[in-house]
């Protein structure tokens, strides 16, 4: 147990999913000896799940598409609560990302004329999502991976050996960064998973890729590895975190049977035409589409239906509205008393399209319903309901490097905050590992350049300390069982930080959050070292425990609703609250809240919308002149 | 509700025997919930790898009454009513501790095959490939590799001195997807046959009947793989090619210095 290896590196990135190898890549191709980290093996990150696919302007299918029109529908998917500049990258970027991992070796699905396919989703449109089948997810990881292969092979033949530059740490655990004396990143500490023997990585710069927090809620479609360990490692480094009241709950998971409950059921199914009806048979989205969306939406079945095949001349069905106002809706159908008999509302393909059609289109699905439910979805429909699903929050980045505020730390994907204001669409956080990933590759390179060489040095006191602290656990004597823990955790963030929120509730929660607190400080963990899941699960909630109060706090200061973030005592947007991003940072051992002001968008941005629209969100002086005054702004740029 | 014995197999590499346990099992559940549970009450250091608990990720294979499955896609309704269930880790490769397994092989294995190599002047974006053309090698993708089939297969499932010269069908099918690609051009027939051992497959299909894919790796992989291995002894521009060293139809070889099993060269 007392065992710690050392290693060095130039960049050590904590996370092997989509985020973290694509930043490793780019680490590697900037000369700089890179260590990938995970806490599953190569390939498996949460990445690999991801079905619906990858959101780039490609302009394939519909040459209409263009970046600033991507940008537009980011915006008004996260309901104007992005960071416009990382909106900005992403949607400019997102292309070449998906076309360079084409030329790596990805084999997405084709158009007719022999370019990369691209289909419809919620909130964008046009359609944009570059997929294969419904498992995007795989393509991007297994593509990533080999390319990690291919650079090895390269190093090999050159250097001697292909971990020379780059090299995989599988199923390892970082329970903690290191810093020096001035607060600068200086490695990373952890433990391996299989034998339980201590390491510590030396490095200047730390990339934080480390996915998300899902597993703080009962239902949801994230896997073990969701424990909002980077958040909490940023937080415990002196980093902020903003945005982390918005917690997206996708609006179809599976509610039936209850081992499955909460796994995903892909937008696609309704991209690609599937519908939600509730126990009436009615199509109740009609009944749910939102002023600001209102003169995108289709009003009639007629009229959606016809947007399939015509999109030109239809609105679009209000089944491929935003995930935050479909989950609420199918929350408000199963509240009134019309929901399915599992507690969910019914989403259909079977009478949308022919059999092999929905087995072409949709074949995991149907393997999922088939497999565990016991469903076929071409003879009838699915049973769905929201589940906890994605977290807009994340660590406080620079735009166009990944840096956080601290030095030498720099985080992408859905550990970092910001891009996606207070409401993902759909596909757009592949394109987001793509194109961050890329970035904090490149912002640590020149991070690296600036110290000229300098290496900031870990106390070693520090790394003392905190191997007595991870091995605590497994000597105490008594103390409760981690599983017993982790479900109360689940349960009172569901109940109480859920979809709909009350201000009591929340307070509630920060009590039962704080009385968690002093259990898990004495949670104990039988058995030995070696891959002891209770052990790490007993390490893994101290994380999960700083991140649900990073959550409940910034829900119960935000007094609206917007996206991700629907108050029951204060159900409108305002304009003013927009303006404001709440900012988490650690003082003690408590999470503390800073108000920051969102950066305004460029002019040349704000004139992607018309002033009508801009009016439902922005406060009066932020709007720009009353048409007329037009032009000259425009110029001016 | 119902009571199931669950007998599971616990130790570490060195020793281990078959654990019972009396567990609930619930309507709708799959074995891995019912370890899950095992874990949370009775075996809290139960060690099992999984991850995505839908099939998706390969991470939770192991041998469910000798068979070889996914634990999250092994639903125990499919039991009979008083059957009990065996658990135990994968026979082919070294076990870490309980029902995880060293799978390191295969990792190896992946590094000695000759990535994706396009023509030297494309850039990206000029591919052009129709739907029918990426079709064959999209099935090979879909592989999430369980290494169920690498376990299965009797070249390496009992004969541990055939691991080095053997790659198995996951990595085989691997070189038959590269070698598919519309623009690839390097050529891995002769390394297939030579290094990653294609001749040792005398196609049993014991690694297509457990994939959870349901890919047809040995029709589909493994047999069009043979083929173009046998045409490369017959294919003239190959026998010009190695005659005046012409690149295209030259041997792609083994990429230097992936096969050695020296330490790690930091420190
Ligand atoms: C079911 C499902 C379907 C989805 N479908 C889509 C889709 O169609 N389109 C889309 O754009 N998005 C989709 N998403 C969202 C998207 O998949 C994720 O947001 C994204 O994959 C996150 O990638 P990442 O690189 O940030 O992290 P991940 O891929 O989750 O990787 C995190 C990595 O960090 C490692 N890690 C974590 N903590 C530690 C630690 N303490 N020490 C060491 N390593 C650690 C993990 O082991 C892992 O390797 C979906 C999500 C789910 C759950
Ligand atoms: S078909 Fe070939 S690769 Fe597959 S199990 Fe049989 S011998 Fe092994
Ligand atoms: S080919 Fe099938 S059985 Fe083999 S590793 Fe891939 S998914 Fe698993
Ligand atoms: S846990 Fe991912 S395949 Fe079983």
């Amino acid at each position: 147990m007392s065992e710690t290896t050392r290693h060095n590196y130039d960049v050590v990135v904590i996370g092997a999913g989509g985020a973290g190898l694509r930043a490793a890549i780019e680490a590697r191709q900037q000369g700089r000896k890179t260590a990938i980290i995970s806490k599953s093996l190569f390939g498996k990150a949460h990445t690999v799940m991801a079905e619906g696919g990858a959101a780039a302007a490609l302009g394939n299918v519909n040459s209409s598409d263009s970046w600033q029109v991507h940008f537009r529908d980011t915006i008004r998917g996260g309901k104007f609560m992005n960071d416009p500049r990382m909106a900005e990258l992403h949607a400019k970027e997102a292309p070449e990302r998906i076309l360079e991992l084409e030329h790596w070796g990805a084999l997405f699905d084709r158009t007719r004329d022999g370019r990369i396919s691209q289909r419809n989703f919620g909130g964008h449109e046009y359609p944009r999502l570059a997929h294969v089948g419904d498992r995007t997810g795989l393509e991007l990881i297994r593509t990533l991976q080999q390319r990690v292969v291919q650079l090895q092979q390269a190093d090999a033949a050159e250097l001697g050996h292909p971990e020379a530059m780059l090299r995989v740490f599988a199923e390892t655990t970082v329970t903690e960064l290191l810093t020096d004396a001035s607060g600068r990143i200086a490695g990373a500490f952890g433990y391996v998973r299989e034998t339980g023997e201590f390491v510590v990585f030396e490095a200047p710069a730390v990339v934080l890729a480390t996915g998300g927090i899902g597993k703080s809620f009962k239902v949801t479609s994230n896997s073990w590895e969701y424990t909002g360990d980077g958040h909490a490692l940023a937080l415990r480094a002196g980093a902020t975190l903003i945005n982390m009241e918005f917690v997206q709950f996708h609006p179809t998971g599976m509610v039936w049977p209850p081992s499955v409950k909460g796994i995903l059921v892909t937008e696609s199914v309704r991209g690609d035409g599937g519908v939600l009806r509730n126990s009436e048979g009615e199509r109740f989205m009609f009944g749910y589409v939102p002023d600001v969306f209102r003169n995108q939406y289709a009003e009639t079945e007629e009229e959606a239906d016809g947007w399939y095949a015509d999109p030109a001349n239809h609105r679009r069905p209000p089944e491929l509205l935003p995930r935050d106002e479909v989950a609420r809706a199918i929350n408000n159908e199963v509240k009134e008393g019309r929901g399915s008999p599992h507690g969910g509302v019914f989403l259909d393909v079977s009478t949308r399209m022919p059999a092999e059609e929905i087995m072409r289109r949709l074949p995991s699905m149907h393997h999922q319903f088939k497999e565990l439910a016991d469903v076929d979805i071409t003879a009838g429909p699915m049973e769905v309901g929201p589940t906890c699903h994605y977290v807009m929050g994340g660590v406080e980045v620079d735009a166009d490097t990944g840096a956080a505020r601290v030095p030498g730390l720099f985080a992408a994907g859905e550990v970092a905050g910001g891009m996606h204001g207070s409401n993902r669409l759909g596909g757009n956080s592949l394109s987001d590992l793509l194109v961050f990933g890329r970035r904090c590759g490149i912002g640590a390179a020149r991070y690296l350049d600036g110290l000229a060489g300098e290496r900031p040095a870990p106390a070693a006191a520090d790394v003392e300390r905190l191997a007595e602290e991870v091995a605590a656990p497994l000597r105490r004597d008594t103390g409760e069982n981690p599983y017993q823990l982790h479900q109360e955790l689940q349960q009172t963030m569901n109940d109480l930080v859920g979809i709909i929120r009350r201000g009591p509730e929340m307070e509630q929660a920060l009590e039962s959050l704080e009385k968690l607190r002093e259990r898990v400080a004495s949670v104990r963990a039988e058995g030995g070292t070696a891959y002891n899941p209770g052990w790490h699960l007993a390490l893994d909630l101290r994380n999960m425990l700083a991140v649900s109060e990073a959550i409940a706090r910034a829900a119960l200061t935000r007094e609206e609703s917007r996206g991700g973030h629907t108050r029951d005592d204060f159900p409108a947007m305002s304009p003013q609250w927009r303006r404001t991003v709440l900012a988490a940072r650690l003082a003690g051992d408590r999470v503390e809240l800073e108000r920051r002001p969102l950066d305004a968008m460029r002019p040349d941005l704000l004139a992607l919308f018309d002033r009508e629209e801009l009016s439902k969100y922005l406060t009066e002086e932020e709007l720009p002149p009353a048409e007329g005054a037009d032009t000259a702004s425009k110029e001016e740029k | 509700m119902t009571k199931r014995t669950f007998n599971v197999w616990r130790g570490d590499g060195g020793a281990g025997a078959l654990a019972a346990y009396e567990v609930e099992v619930n309507e709708g559940e799959v074995v891995l919930d019912v370890l899950h549970r095992l874990q949370a009450t009775q075996a809290p250091d139960l060690a099992v790898r999984w991850n995505c608990k839908a099939g998706k990720c390969g991470s939770c294979s192991m041998e469910i009454n000798g068979r070889p499955r996914l634990a999250c896609m092994a639903r125990m309704s499919t039991f009979a009513p008083d059957e009990a269930v065996t658990v135990t880790p994968m026979r082919t490769f070294p076990v870490i501790r309980d029902l995880v397994c060293d799978v390191s092989y295969n990792y190896q294995k992946a590094r000695e095959i000759p990535s994706f190599t396009p023509p030297p002047d494309a850039k990206p974006g000029d591919f052009r490939m129709r739907q029918a053309d990426v079709q064959r090698m999209q099935e090979f993708r879909k592989c999430i590799e369980c290494f169920l089939c690498q376990n299965v297969c009797h070249v390496i499932r009992d004969h541990e001195e055939n691991k080095e010269s053997f790659s198995g069908p996951r990595f085989l099918m691997r070189v038959a997807e590269l070698e598919m690609h519309p623009e690839d051009t390097a050529d891995r027939r002769a390394i297939a046959q030579d290094e990653f051992g294609l001749g040792y497959c005398n196609i049993t299909k014991c690694c297509t009947e457990v994939c959870p894919e349901n890919i047809k790796i040995t029709d589909n992989a493994l047999i069009p793989l043979k083929e173009r291995v046998a045409d490369r002894k017959y294919d003239p521009l190959v026998w010009l090619g190695s005659r005046i060293g012409l690149r295209k139809g030259a041997d792609t070889p083994l990429p230097p210095n992936t096969r050695t099993t020296t330490a790690t060269p930091e420190q």
